[in-house]
């Protein structure tokens, strides 16, 4: 049995001390002195999110398959542990072997979202590792980062050594095999970076300059040197069904947010809905096919004992042998395994699917309008229609469900004040159509909750272009929401949630900001910024002063319009979807005019020319 | 394999004995419980579940056990529908285990059992100081005489408990059924697997290791934690109380020998023949009959 990290007298004083013990059913067991490669994976937030997260586990299983690497796991440790590692001077550790991270060859962190990036500086900071990778030496670790966020990696390019870009399934070999072969000739960092930038979506930020105007946009983005490429293609998995997937994922001793087998449907989505990143950086549409989920989900329920699976996919029904899937898992609901199926669409099939899995009385449908009034839902190719809504709702209603959340969004491009009002209508009609149904039939009264986010444009969607509002407006928009609600009539029925807008306006300039916005993001670690995403642990008045101190302007980065031909810090990404379509999409949006989702007209998206998915699926 | 199936008609009730050691002691209970739910299904034991719209296994432990302490004698009950032998239980459950968890047992009850729950009495202890701490002196009978001062010499062993509302006095005494002391390097008929105990027992250099051994009372109703006892002992000598430097392990949960473990009247009757049967026995052989019997006795391998 391994020597723990910790001692017993710290992992008794701190909460949950399985979070850093590791042991868990399905680790992998390597002796380090067997493999070339060590890799430490890193998830920045607690342990039990961290758990969560499929990206990591297919990873994972994927790295470890390969003799030569033996990959580790690390997550953020809580702020107890942080406090008493920092003041002892331990180095943080892997859960496999307990080893230090800055032992390891690489240490690569997945990027979820914006709120996480102190957590990244936390990580290095705790590893003792430098955090800017310029000061890094040959004795530390090769810092990768991946993920959605890498989209537009600029906020953080000080912090990393390479980027990989896009899905992970397909280059890392290429990765592995360059850094043996860098370190067998005994070459150094450098040169293991300069060889890694002509992989396919190996993005190094050092080896690329940014010049910018006076006014603050930049100028030009260039490779520093001449075999360095100008543009980096996202790395895509066309084929996913012959492609790895873990059939013995990890089960963490402690109740993870996701306490359950996690079956990937599909990967991107064919909706094309304009705020959406993940609807267009995975294009094109690619399913898995149905034979292959059914022994996945087979295999990962007996290797793992979880009684739940669930169903994961930007849009489960629009994945096109969804009802032979759900039959054969409701054949082994008989052996206690329960279905969970987020992203349904609300129809007759998915209600009677839902009838089956779970208990009516106690779950709530849901539908994300996004936007109240269905001028705005075009606006944002939102193609769910009120009548929609109101037939689901009304189906579900005689099937015994009165339960019923509604997801919107706040600050949409061309929002009026009569769009924010259309939200609480909206649910108030839903309710109506609950209360049509002859009382004796009813069960007692229904609920319908609201709730609204605040809209952050992000990098490669039609929106990417869009202005944001200061903090007041975003608050001010939830007022006139609640201020509606309360003079409809079933009113008593509804229930409305909203949160703060303060890490809006954060996720904003790190979502679209470049390389200048870094240095706040330090300066904020070092005043003790950690766990952002955690009401509990944020702190705005520490980011503003970073700001302040730092002369960066958040208005610059949010409420500022940005024009057309404006160089964007992302722009040296090729995501697949071409910058004219995302032009075009931002012409129609403002036009009002709806685009046709990818099974019933192709909009000419770019994401064609990787051969493959949706796009080629009626050429056989 | 001969599989004993009662599907649909009937349920076996199965008691299983496991330990627990290594970096598992940082698992509480509630997780160990979702723990052996997972495994449960992945040894494949064709455990039985509860009606109603959430089923759920039917399965219930004997004594929780706190985080920090190591045991090589936890209980809890199942319902089957149908099993393998015992042997081949054991087997197919330590395929799926992690490093720190060991099946021992796997019997079966009769089928009027009690639960585990509802039978745990009493329980033992062996309580050693953790490497790099000196809390109980170096040799056998230094701890001896002390805890004869405090055990044997003390008609009553009064502590205040604080509990949330207030403070209450209790005598400790009564639910200490024997305290005395062993030396690790010589754990003659105390049954340890824990392996980390007995590479405390095989080191080298050092002649005595002693070791505090209990038989508390445990239970629903009245219950009594050893870290209680060792600081009301370490008090009474004016030693250092630092609870991180011991170990708690756990060596056995038992019931009263006295208390009929099964329900149903005929049941009762049958058992308390068989306990007459046995206290004759032991009549015969010159022993005593014992106090409690360990929760496992009452559970009849499956061949």
């Amino acid at each position: 049995m391994n020597k723990l990290a910790l001692s017993d007298e710290i992992l008794m004083s701190i909460d949950k001390p399985a979070r850093y013990i590791g042991n868990e059913v399905n680790m992998v067991r390597k002796d380090p002195k067997d493999v070339a490669i060590r890799f430490a994976m890193c998830f920045p937030d607690v342990y039990e999110i961290g758990m969560s997260h499929l990206g990591i586990q297919i990873l994972y299983d994927m790295f470890n398959q390969r003799d030569d690497v033996y990959c580790e796991r690390v997550y953020s440790p809580w702020s107890d542990l942080h406090k008493i590692i920092k003041e002892q001077n331990i180095p943080l550790f892997t859960l496999e072997t307990q080893s230090p991270v800055k032992d390891m060859d690489f240490l690569g962190i997945t990027i979820q979202y914006e709120m996480c990036y102190t957590n990244i500086l936390q990580i290095l900071d705790l590893s003792q590792i430098p955090l800017q990778s310029a000061q890094r030496t040959e004795e530390d670790p090769i810092v990768i980062g991946g993920g959605p966020c890498t989209y537009n990696p600029e906020p953080l390019a000080d912090f990393f050594d390479l980027f990989y870009i896009g899905e992970g399934e397909t280059q890392y070999s290429s990765l592995f095999e360059t850094y043996k072969n860098v370190r067998q000739q005994g070459g150094a960092r450098e040169d293991f970076l300069r060889a890694a930038s002509k992989i396919p979506g190996i993005y190094v930020p050092s080896l690329y300059e940014v010049s910018y105007w006076e006014d603050g946009r930049i100028q030009a983005f260039t490779p520093k040197y001449s075999d360095v490429p100008a543009t980096v293609q996202k790395e895509i998995q066309i084929d996913l069904t012959q492609s790895v997937y873990p059939r013995k994922p990890l089960v963490p001793f402690i109740k993870a947010t996701q306490d359950r087998v996690v079956l990937e449907l599909q990967r991107g989505c064919i909706r094309g809905c304009r705020f959406c990143q993940a609807g267009m950086i995975y294009r094109p549409t690619r399913e898995r096919d149905v034979e292959m989920l059914k022994e996945c989900a087979r295999d990962m329920l007996q290797n793992t004992g979880h009684e739940e699976i669930s169903l994961s996919s930007l849009s489960s029904s629009d994945y096109s042998q969804l009802p032979e899937l759900i039959n054969d898992l409701i054949d082994s609901k008989e052996k206690g395994v329960n279905i969970s199926l987020p992203s349904l669409r609300i129809d007759a099939f998915s209600l009677d699917v839902m009838s089956k899995v779970q208990d009516v009385r106690k779950s709530s449908l849901t539908f994300a309008p996004e936007a109240g009034s269905q001028r705005l839902r075009n606006v944002i190719n939102k193609g769910l229609t009120e009548e929609v809504i109101l037939n689901g709702a009304g189906l579900a209603f005689e099937g015994g469900w009165q339960k019923v959340k509604l997801y919107y969004m706040l600050g949409l491009p061309t929002e009026t004040e009569e769009d924010m009002r259309e939200i609480p209508r909206l649910a108030d009609k839903i309710a109506r159509r609950y209360y049509e149904i002859p009382k004796e039939e009813r069960n007692g009264k229904c609920q319908i909750t609201i709730s609204t986010s605040f809209f952050v444009p992000k990098p490669f969607t039609p929106f990417q272009w869009a202005s944001m509002c200061p903090k007041e407006e975003y608050l001010s928009k939830a007022r006139v929401v609640n201020e509606e609600m309360k003079a409809q009539l079933n009113r008593k029925s509804l229930k409305y949630n909203w949160h703060e807008a303060d890490v809006t306006v954060l996720e904003g300039v790190f979502a679209r900001g470049d390389r200048r916005v870094g240095q706040v993001l330090l300066k904020a670690y070092e005043k003790g910024c950690i766990f952002d995403a955690w009401t509990e642990s944020f702190d705005n008045q520490k980011w503003m002063e970073a700001f302040q101190e730092c002369g960066v302007s958040i208005a610059f980065y949010n409420l500022r319009k940005r024009e057309l031909d404006e160089v964007l810090p992302w722009d040296f990404i090729d995501c697949g979807v071409s910058k004219t379509f995302l032009k075009r999409e931002w012409q129609r949006a403002l036009q009002e005019q709806t685009t046709q989702n990818c099974r019933m007209q192709c909009s000419g998206c770019g994401a064609a020319g990787f051969q493959g998915g949706v796009c080629v699926e009626h050429q056989n | 394999m001969a599989r004993l199936d009662f599907k649909g008609v009937y349920v076996l009730n199965i008691r299983i004995k496991f330990q627990k050691y290594g970096v598992m002691k940082f698992i509480g209970h509630l997780d160990m419980m979702r723990y052996f739910q997972k495994a449960i299904r992945r040894a494949a034991i064709d455990i039985a579940y509860s009606e109603g719209y959430s089923p759920h296994q039917i399965m219930s432990f004997a004594a929780p056990l706190g985080v920090g302490v190591t045991s090589d004698g936890e209980y809890f009950d199942i319902e089957v529908h149908s099993s393998l032998c015992s042997q081949a239980s054991i087997e197919a459950m330590n395929q799926v285990m992690v490093e720190g968890i060991s099946i021992l047992e796997y019997k079966r009850l009769p089928d009027t059992a009690k639960t585990a729950m509802s039978l745990v009495a009493a329980a033992d202890y062996l309580i050693y100081v953790k490497p790099g701490y000196h809390l109980f002196g170096k040799t056998v009978s230094e701890l001896k005489a002390k805890v004869e001062e405090f055990y044997q010499c003390q008609s009553q062993i009064m502590i205040t408990k604080q509990t949330k509302k207030r403070q209450i006095e209790m005598d400790l005494k009564p639910l200490i059924y024997e305290m005395k002391v062993l030396n690790l390097k010589d754990l003659n008929g105390i049954n340890v697997s824990n392996p980390e105990l007995l590479a405390m027992g095989t080191e080298n250099g050092i002649e005595e290791i002693p070791a505090l051994f209990l038989k508390a009372c445990t239970g629903s109703t009245d219950n009594v934690k050893p870290e209680l006892i060792l600081e009301a002992f370490c008090r009474f000598h004016n030693l250092p109380y630092d609870c991180l430097g011991f170990q708690i392990h756990r060596l056995e949960v038992y019931a009263k020998s006295k208390e009929v473990p099964v329900k149903g009247e005929k049941e009762r009757s049958d058992y308390q023949r068989y306990l007459d049967k046995e206290k004759k026995r032991y009549q015969r052989e010159g022993k005593t009959f014992p106090e409690f019997i360990a929760l496992g006795m009452l559970g009849k391998d499956i061949i």
